[in-house]
């Protein structure tokens, strides 16, 4: 699933646009960025809430190919500048952080079985 | 910014006593020390230390041999991560004429090993001071990340950035009513360096008074 259909099919909403064919493979969560920063598996989609610019950097480090922010958060300006400069697209929800996660990964398992 | 350019406009800006606390590194403090000798300022070796749940606090020494010793636990007690200067930027280590002498590959961004809960004794073993930085901010802050004030750590004062949210934050926090509170222009530029607005009485502006001051309260 690319990160364009992963927004047409949940309704998140694009903060900043980045690549929108990347692929994504699997969902993760953690707001630790020390953590995030080693354990993110590269293509997966970030949950977080931490909205400042670190978890730019952080996204851009793990290769993430999208980065959701959780919770109604809005990222700061800073934040929205380093992703435009990253390609990194950001994403918001109001949901929490697991039924924000939850509904990525059930559209990955769908988006599999279609394939199939 | 470079030692250089940090002394001068400090000096021009007439301020008395000024503060270097880079990320988890106490490394470009010396050099600053030494650009700030030919004004009339007092320059304190510290640090803003990411401690393990990402909460920032302040450290501060009165010497920069005791602010070296802490740097050098840091490093130790700090993730194994190098930096990546095209995501991070460069980490460099200048001398008092701005020259680039190294820099710095671990990456100081990083939450280091050390708890909030432990920070206040470790800090005061190696002869500084630790206090929650910019507690009323919504990232990195004790409030923001922990919610609440640790029994376990009785720090003696805190920095906050909006002095208008003091009263706010002493209503809601029994504990920040009975200390000091500062404010610091946490300048990461040039121009962020604050003008010369706040202050802290004292009898003679010495290193030693000032330090003793943050660390034993003080009039305001």
């Amino acid at each position: 699933m690319t990160v364009k259909e992963l927004i047409e099919r949940t309704g998140f909403s694009p903060i900043c646009e980045g690549d929108l064919t990347r692929e994504i493979q699997s969902v993760y969560c953690c707001d630790m960025l020390s953590i995030a920063m080693g354990r993110a598996p590269a293509d997966s989609a970030w949950v977080t809430v931490m909205g400042n610019v670190n978890s730019v950097a952080v996204g851009a480090l793990a290769d993430v190919s999208c980065i959701l922010y959780a919770e109604g958060v809005q990222p700061d300006a800073e934040c929205k500048t380093r992703a435009a400069q990253q390609g990194i697209t950001l994403l918001g929800a109001d949901l929490p952080v697991f039924d924000a996660a939850l509904k990525i990964h059930q559209h990955l398992l769908a988006r599999e079985d279609e394939a199939l | 910014m470079t030692p250089g350019n940090i002394a001068g406009m400090a000096a021009l800006k007439e301020l008395d006593v000024i503060a270097l606390t880079d990320h988890n590194s106490s490394k470009n403090c010396g050099a600053l020390m030494k650009a700030a000798t030919p004004y009339p300022l007092i320059v304190l070796p510290g640090m803003e230390l990411c401690t393990s749940e990402e909460i920032h606090v302040v450290c501060l020494f009165d010497t920069l041999e005791k602010a070296m010793a802490f740097d050098a636990y840091v490093a130790a007690h700090s993730p194994d991560v190098k930096n990546r200067p095209d995501i991070f930027g460069e980490q460099r280590i200048l001398d008092e004429n701005d020259e680039i002498v190294g820099a710095v590959d671990q990456l100081l961004i990083n939450a280091s090993l050390i708890s909030v809960m432990e920070v206040g004794p470790l800090v005061e073993s190696f002869g500084g001071v630790a206090y929650p930085a910019h507690i009323d901010k919504s990232a990195y802050s004790l409030l923001s990340n922990l919610g609440f004030i640790p029994p376990e750590w009785r720090f003696p004062l805190f920095e906050v950035k909006d002095k208008g949210k003091l009263p706010k934050l002493r209503e809601e926090h029994d504990y920040l009513g009975t200390i000091n509170s500062v404010t610091s222009s946490d300048a990461h530029y040039l121009q962020d360096i604050s003008e010369r607005e706040n202050s802290v009485e004292l009898g003679n502006l010495t290193t030693q008074e000032f330090f003793t001051a943050l660390k034993n309260g003080f009039q305001l």
